[in-house]
């Protein structure tokens, strides 16, 4: 099929053009195994902690000019946990995730500043349950040897986004912040 | 009309209060504990399951920290002995079992909520007394062993079960049958 080859050609040239790739922008890409993210919600103030087996992020991040970045992360929602199989049998529900509607979280970025000292602020648009809700991400760098990694906690009220709805709505069941605990695992990025 | 029992002429020496107040108000905690656990069990996933099980669980600590103080209250102070007619009229497995049981309610009262601790703690649900302060884990997160304690704290739970009803059984045989009036020991009240 030789329409294919020139297909795939002009598809990941316009990527590289939406990313504005450049020479520091090449070849970033996120290492899965080595990267997570946990949220922790608190139930009758008991910590219960759950993960996303599933995301991938598009990174172009460039630590000398970090507002140039554009970072977009995307979550499989259906790949949520918490360990225990009869909670996790809830989660796909329209009270909670409602993961056949809506399959996917997404996180896009609007603007991107350095703190100094490794520490960056990340301000974008989330989308979690159909819900957009602009969001600044605090964020941390460190680097060893060719992995960066970022990381940092966002803390997110789950009524914002109807996660828990109906009878599960009651804060005092479960609790309305949850924090979301990332650590991305990059390689390409260049020194900070 | 002369007394049946020559001993019930003489005063019952009773318990102190404080163990009479620790005996009851445990015993009512208990029965409650028990009756919450076998209901909350079938509950499907719920808010009210989820507030159930929370309750148990503080009302179990609570427990555990009150037999705490019964048994160092037990261990510094003698209860008043059998009195010797209702003693000598018991045959000697029954003064066994009098002593036994009494020994397996103290072990039970640590032993189940203490397996209780430990499955919730295995099972990654540590637990918040009352919400508001978090307990230690004697036992870390691990869905293996959360497993192989799950069975236990229900089978020691039945266990003290068996004995509450054994016990009761024994008190009221006392108070019916032989007519000792053993259950004033007690009971607050002057002889």
């Amino acid at each position: 099929m030789r329409f294919l080859k020139p297909l795939s050609l002009a598809a990941s040239l316009s990527l590289a053009g939406l990313l504005g790739a450049t020479a520091a922008h090449a070849e970033q890409k996120l290492v899965p195994a080595q990267s997570e993210i946990v949220f922790v919600s608190k139930q009758m103030g008991v910590p219960v902690e759950g993960h996303f087996k599933k995301f991938d992020a598009q990174i172009a991040f460039d630590p000398a000019k970090p507002e140039t970045s554009k970072i977009a992360l995307s979550v499989d929602i259906a790949s949520a946990t918490l360990g225990v199989p009869e909670t996790d049998a809830e989660l796909p529900k329209a009270p909670w995730f409602n993961t056949a509607k809506f399959p996917q979280a997404t996180f896009q970025s609007t603007s991107a500043k350095a703190l100094g000292g490794g520490k960056f602020e990340v301000a974008g648009q989330l989308t979690l349950k159909g819900a957009t809700v602009p969001v600044t991400i605090p964020v941390t760098l460190t680097q060893s040897g060719a992995t960066t990694t970022a990381a940092g906690t966002l803390p997110l009220k789950r009524l914002a986004f109807k996660i828990g709805e109906g009878e599960w709505a009651d804060t005092s069941m479960v609790a309305d912040e949850v924090q979301v605990k990332f650590k991305f695992a990059l390689t390409g990025v260049g020194k900070l | 009309m002369a007394p049946r029992n020559p001993s019930a002429a003489a005063p019952m020496a009773r318990y102190s209060g404080i163990a009479m107040l620790l005996h009851w108000l445990l015993a009512l905690a208990l029965a409650c504990v028990f009756c919450v656990g076998l209901y909350m069990a079938d509950l499907p996933f719920s808010p009210q399951r989820l507030k159930l099980y929370n309750w148990h669980k503080w009302a179990g600590m609570t427990i555990l920290g009150l037999s705490a103080l019964r048994l160092l209250w037990r261990l510094t102070h003698e209860p008043p002995p059998l009195p010797t007619a209702v003693e000598s009229a018991m045959p000697a497995w029954q003064r066994a079992a009098h002593h036994g049981t009494h020994h397996l309610l103290y072990l039970l009262f640590f032993a189940v909520p203490l397996v209780g601790w430990a499955y919730s703690s295995a099972a990654g649900f540590p637990v918040v007394l009352f919400g508001v302060l978090p307990l230690p884990d004697f036992i870390s997160p691990d869905k293996g062993l959360a497993d192989l304690i799950k069975p236990w704290h229900k089978l020691s739970a039945f266990a003290l079960a068996a004995l509450v009803v054994l016990h009761v059984a024994a008190a009221l045989k006392h108070q019916w049958i032989d007519r000792d009036r053993l259950i004033n020991r007690m009971l607050p009240g002057r002889d």
